[in-house]
């Protein structure tokens, strides 16, 4: 496939790599080390690194700053943008200001209902969803023009991805969704976590029968269990996981001294079948609170070393 | 309708501790059918408002008046003659019929009885629900007659986001996810394929975000 922006990630993509990416959480404070050394744990294992955007709506330093001093590092951020605290002037204005650090990713989401989080007390904007931030982005990048209708002096260069969720309801839009993204632009997608193969198996299985894996590169996500504890945490209490009991069960099994373990390897076999599922071109490793064992996720699973594109 | 719910007590006596002649004005039309502020609900506020006034040892002369609107001027005018004997007038209706009020009569403190909710509908008896935020460019339409602005938490246009699980809005479990209902309604229609259109960036010049609207018919105007 050939490229259409400078992004290292889709030329890794494009050359046909099987693609890794992970994730750093901003701090809630002012504290930009905080961001460097999560990144300096992982930058030699992974492609890209994605930065949350004040996720499950709770205040942090901001997702562009952080990409900043990621691409001040030489890194190659993936700038999460929620629809949730933006306008359409915001939202393109942050594009711009990204673009002129030559960031050249951007992950197109709505964002959690602030209720979930600091400040459930705020307003919301929505002003866009996410399908329309991706069509934005698109607009912007390729007729050059603001939502407006004006021309952007030097358009942004970005590659555009969405998320997806093939475990949230209903199951049968899934695919049907993901589609109605790729249709308003999106060019990667990475998927939520995924614990229940079999039905990600499905999934795939008809987003293959629409020609979709060949439209958009899509990562699987996953997040290593860090105990049994948030095994049943992730299966009971986050919107839209699937977790199968016998996962659960898997981890309750094992003494508490081994669970970080035993996750660990939950998560690098998971890897290895998807390996084998047609579609699949990359893995979104998310290991919340514990970037420190992404490096060792990234070589258990034979993706190790990284491919050298500039 | 208009579904509003009627304020703390202390809330409503905090308006009117100075006063000694009150006039409660309810109104007949949304806040009686929700029960907040209609003919009932003025009666029981001003017997609730005397015995707290009594209760301090305070004389309260409270008159009852509940007119057919609050929302148009030849209702109004029925207490053009007696408004001037009162300290303050408390207004049952929702907000539009506080405000004309206060606009009306100039010189008389008005103050509200209820809160002023949504626009709904009577879901049973007890209950009232959500369905409309007035955006000004109707989509229902595209969504099989269910509203994702008034119904989704995120107002998505293009949904459902993650969050949707068993039918239910990630914000409340007993809350039905409007994209669900959409999905339902569009496969009961035989119109699913309507699922695939992608509905383009809002104009949401014509909600509350293009400033104060107001709508002029020159057909109906004298």
């Amino acid at each position: 496939m050939t490229t259409k922006t400078p992004s290292r990630l889709e030329k890794i993509l494009a050359a046909g790599h099987l693609a890794v990416t992970s994730e750093c959480g901003p701090p809630r404070g002012s504290n930009g080390d905080a961001i460097t050394s999560k990144a300096e744990m992982i930058k030699d294992y992974v492609d890209a690194i994605n930065v949350t955007d004040n996720q499950t709506s709770v205040t942090r330093l901001c997702s562009l700053a952080a990409c900043i001093r990621l691409k001040l590092m030489g890194l190659e951020p993936i700038l999460q943008m929620v629809t949730r605290d933006r306008n359409r002037i915001a939202l393109q204005s942050d594009i711009l200001g990204a673009a002129s650090f030559d960031i050249h990713n951007i992950l197109c989401l709505s964002g959690d209902h602030q209720q979930f989080g600091d400040s459930p007390q705020g307003q919301n904007v929505f002003d866009v969803d996410s399908m329309q931030l991706i069509q934005t982005v698109r607009y912007m990048r390729d007729e050059g023009k603001f939502l407006g209708g004006d021309d952007i002096d030097q358009p942004p260069e970005m590659f555009v991805g969405a998320a997806a969720n093939p475990f949230a309801d209903p199951f049968e839009i899934r695919v049907r969704r993901l589609a109605k993204k790729v249709a308003a632009g999106a060019e990667f997608i990475q998927t939520q976590c995924i614990y229940n193969l079999a039905k990600f198996e499905h999934w795939m299985k008809q987003a293959r029968d629409q020609g979709l894996h060949e439209k958009v590169y899509i990562l699987a996500g996953v997040t290593p269990f860090k105990s049994a504890g948030m095994a049943k945490y992730m299966k009971n209490r986050v919107p839209g996981m699937d977790v199968p009991d016998e996962v659960v069960q898997r981890m309750s099994d094992t003494p508490k001294e081994k669970q970080p373990e035993e996750g660990l390897s939950i998560c690098v076999e998971s890897i290895q079948r998807l390996k084998e599922v047609e579609g699949i071109r990359g893995f979104h490793i998310m290991a919340i609170e514990w970037e420190e064992k992404v490096p060792e996720i990234v070589e258990r699973s034979g993706l190790y070393p990284r491919p050298k594109i500039q | 309708m208009i579904v509003a719910e009627r304020k703390p007590f202390d809330e409503i006596t905090g308006f009117i501790k100075e006063c000694k002649r009150v006039l409660l004005v309810g109104c007949n039309e949304c806040v009686t059918v929700c029960y907040a502020g209609g003919k009932k609900e003025v009666g029981i506020l001003a017997s609730a408002l005397k015995m707290a006034f009594m209760k301090e040892g305070k004389q309260l002369e409270v008159k009852e008046v509940t007119l057919e609107r609050q929302c148009d001027h030849e209702y109004l005018e029925e207490i053009r003659n007696i408004i001037a004997e009162y300290d303050a007038v408390i207004s049952l209706a929702c907000g539009v019929g506080v405000q004309f009020m206060a606009e009306k009569y100039f010189g008389t403190p008005v103050f509200p009885g209820v809160n002023t909710l949504f626009m709904g509908v009577t879901e049973e008896r007890g209950v009232w629900t959500e369905r409309c935020q007035g955006c000004g460019q109707c989509i229902l339409g595209q969504t099989a007659g269910i509203c994702p602005i008034s119904r989704c938490a995120k107002r998505l246009l293009n949904g459902p986001c993650g969050g949707s699980t068993k039918g239910k809005c990630e914000i409340d479990k007993d809350l039905d996810c409007a994209w669900q209902l959409i999905i339902d309604r569009l496969k009961e229609l035989g119109r699913l394929d309507d699922y695939d259109e992608l509905i383009p960036i809002k104009d949401w010049s014509t909600e509350r975000a293009g400033g104060p609207r107001k709508l002029v018919r020159e057909d109906l105007q004298p």
